[in-house]
């Protein structure tokens, strides 16, 4: 019978299919989480790991290709690359850690209390996220950068504050539908408090959900407070950063000298697409149990 | 008192009520979301102004950061800026200003703000419009490709190819095309605009591919995973079994149902795009006006700055609300309220 079928409409004829899997991450996922992992040991003992000074030039070795004694090569003032990606990191991950803890922190609290409470509290902060919502991150980072100057504490501030939104939002939904859910009436009819049962009951339920979506959001964020340290207004020049050191390597890229240029540009490309598919793979699994 | 209410019924039950009806809606709609638009371009306006106040201490030396803060630069800066008026004073002068397009004068330049920025406007909407227009043809051409032949070789592989370049930021892209296209081929300028014209496009080419690209990877995936959803439909299935064409089948039936979530998406994503388009302009030193805002926050020129925050905030509310308005055009059960899609 399948011969029969015009070959044309195979494509349309054949289901979509869902892979179906035991473990909880799949293998690139889990490769991911090996390669983060990896990526914040090293970062976090960056002074034990690191072969050399970041920011210790020598001038007698300059733009080296790998060799031995510097794995990766050196920069135009031929610092160790290697070690200035290692020590980069730490300024590269920080900022959006803090954004991330931070702006899901505050959004869970707001988005609870906006479904929980309901009423004017509800439309005010929904007036209030609208708002927000018409200032993209990155253009809040650069005000913030104008008036409080350069460096990574205002970017960290205003991105906490432009992400919030996304959260509180996310947040506030997903305690709607909660709310509707036997468990939580059983709760109050049992005469708990309303407070206890949004925070320890409501409250665990929805945070995985969350957590996958923040996974995401700490791609972003690093991805714009890297490109912010590129233009020159997030952290600057003699300390190493990610962003940065694409920045300063850039005369080098001209003149044929990539790899200054390429390795923490292939580095930042490796972490965001490991963070992707840890905070895509987290979503598909965990939205499957509450949508 | 009776008699009007069942005039009312009467005229809900005639077939020319209902559509009316609809149609009194569809203003509705248009009237409350053009009255957002402008409610979020006042606060947003006031915030833009405001925020200077969140700097301690005197404004005229915030001003003149940088600049030698002689007694007559600042008596020049209070009387540009009008500094010794009260606050609300302030706002609307440089509101009523900025509303007929006067945003008073630049710090840095001699010009008024508002000539450099028109000097710097035109390399910022052709970079946003080529890059919006790979997005398109690319993004909906692979993620239609990749929905034809899911589950094989080809749709992994773009998908593969979505996650990577979506998780590439722009100036990492950049970079990563000047090493290929510009430095070792050889192909495509890797800094300046050009002139206006072909040479201009040919020096775009890079810069709005480092822009695009990462958006090309996510509306391919939108695309791809709306017309897969369509697929599953009974009316695709219908369709197929009457033996209609895999053309007909594909254009009128999947495409067609699977058009607006991806034109939301695109919408949206393309508005951020006159965001990320300063950073883009500084990799490839465009004259455009993301590259203004940058070196107007370095140089310290905070009128600028102003202008543009409160321009592109502008851009991108007003994008947004015509994504709004303009799909239930494309979507009419939108429109309906019902959302069996």
């Amino acid at each position: 019978m399948t011969d029969t079928q015009p070959a044309t409409t195979r494509a349309l004829s054949q289901p979509v299919r869902f892979k179906r899997r035991n473990r909880f991450f799949s293998r690139v996922g889990s490769a991911a989480i090996v390669f983060i992992t990896l990526v914040v040991l090293t970062v976090i003992f960056a002074p034990v790991v690191a072969p050399y000074n970041p920011d210790h030039a020598d001038l007698m070795n300059v733009l080296a290709g790998p060799s031995p004694a510097h794995w990766l090569g050196t920069d135009s003032l031929g610092r160790d690359l290697l070690s200035r990606i290692l020590y980069g990191g730490r300024t590269a991950l920080v900022g959006p850690l803090l954004v991330v803890v931070i702006s899901t922190t505050i959004g869970l609290i707001l988005g609870l209390i906006a479904a929980w409470r309901g009423g004017w509290i509800d439309a005010l902060l929904s007036r209030i996220f609208d708002f927000l919502f018409a200032f993209p991150a990155l253009l809040l980072a650069i005000l913030a950068i104008a008036l409080f100057g350069k460096g990574l504490t205002g970017p960290v501030i205003a991105m906490t504050i432009a992400y919030i939104p996304f959260i509180a939002r996310l947040a506030r939904g997903l305690v709607v539908s909660e709310m509707s859910r036997p468990y939580v009436q059983a709760y109050s009819v049992l005469g708990f408090r309303s407070t206890w049962i949004a925070v320890r009951r409501v409250l665990p339920n929805i945070f995985p959900v969350v957590g996958a979506q923040a996974t995401l959001y700490f791609g972003y964020v690093l991805a714009d407070l890297a490109s912010l340290s590129f233009i020159g207004l997030g952290v600057q020049a003699p300390q190493a950063d990610w962003g940065g050191m694409i920045n300063e390597s850039r005369g080098s890229l001209q003149s044929g000298d990539f790899l200054p240029t390429l390795a923490p540009a292939l580095v930042v490309i490796l972490v965001v697409v490991a963070i992707n598919i840890i905070g895509e793979e987290l979503s598909e699994r965990i939205g499957g149990d509450f949508s | 008192m009776a008699d009007t209410a069942t005039r009312v019924v009467q005229l809900r039950k005639q077939p020319g009520g209902r559509g009316s009806r609809r149609g009194l809606q569809a203003l509705q709609f248009v009237i409350k979301r053009l009255f957002s638009l402008l409610a979020t371009l006042f606060v947003a306006s006031l915030f833009v102004f405001f925020s200077r106040f969140l700097v301690p201490g005197d404004p005229a030396r915030f001003l003149l950061r940088g600049r030698s803060p002689s007694p007559e630069s600042i008596a020049a800066v209070t009387a540009e800026y009008g500094l010794d008026l009260p606050p609300w004073q302030q706002y609307l002068n440089w509101i009523s200003g900025a509303v007929q397009g006067d945003f008073g004068k630049s710090l840095q330049y001699s010009q008024g703000v508002s000539e450099v920025l028109l000097a710097r406007l035109p390399v910022t909407l052709e970079l946003v419009a080529m890059a919006g227009l790979f997005t398109i043809i690319l993004g909906v051409g692979a993620g239609a490709i990749a929905s034809l032949k899911r589950g094989r070789f080809t749709d992994r592989a773009i998908l593969m190819a979505a996650t990577a370049f979506g998780a590439t930021p722009a100036f990492v892209l950049a970079i990563i095309l000047i090493a290929i296209f510009a430095v070792s081929l050889g192909w495509f300028p890797s800094f300046g605009s050009g002139e206006p014209g072909i040479d201009r496009l040919v020096h775009l080419v890079l810069p709005a591919l480092s822009l695009g690209l990462a958006l090309v990877a996510l509306v391919a995936r939108v695309t791809r995973s709306s017309m897969n959803e369509q697929m599953k439909r009974e009316h695709v299935e219908v369709a197929v079994s009457r033996g209609l064409t895999t053309r007909t089948v594909v254009w009128r039936h999947v495409f067609r149902n699977a058009l607006s979530p991806i034109l939301l998406v695109t919408g949206v994503l393309i508005a951020g795009l006159i965001v990320t388009s300063s950073i883009v302009e500084q990799a490839f030193g465009l004259a455009g006006i993301g590259s203004l805002l940058v070196q107007s926050v370095e140089r310290l020129d905070f009128g600028i700055v102003q202008a543009i925050v409160l321009l592109v905030v502008a851009a991108f509310v007003t994008v947004n609300t015509i994504v709004d308005l303009v799909q239930p055009l494309l979507d009419p059960r939108i429109a309906a309220g019902s959302e069996t899609r």
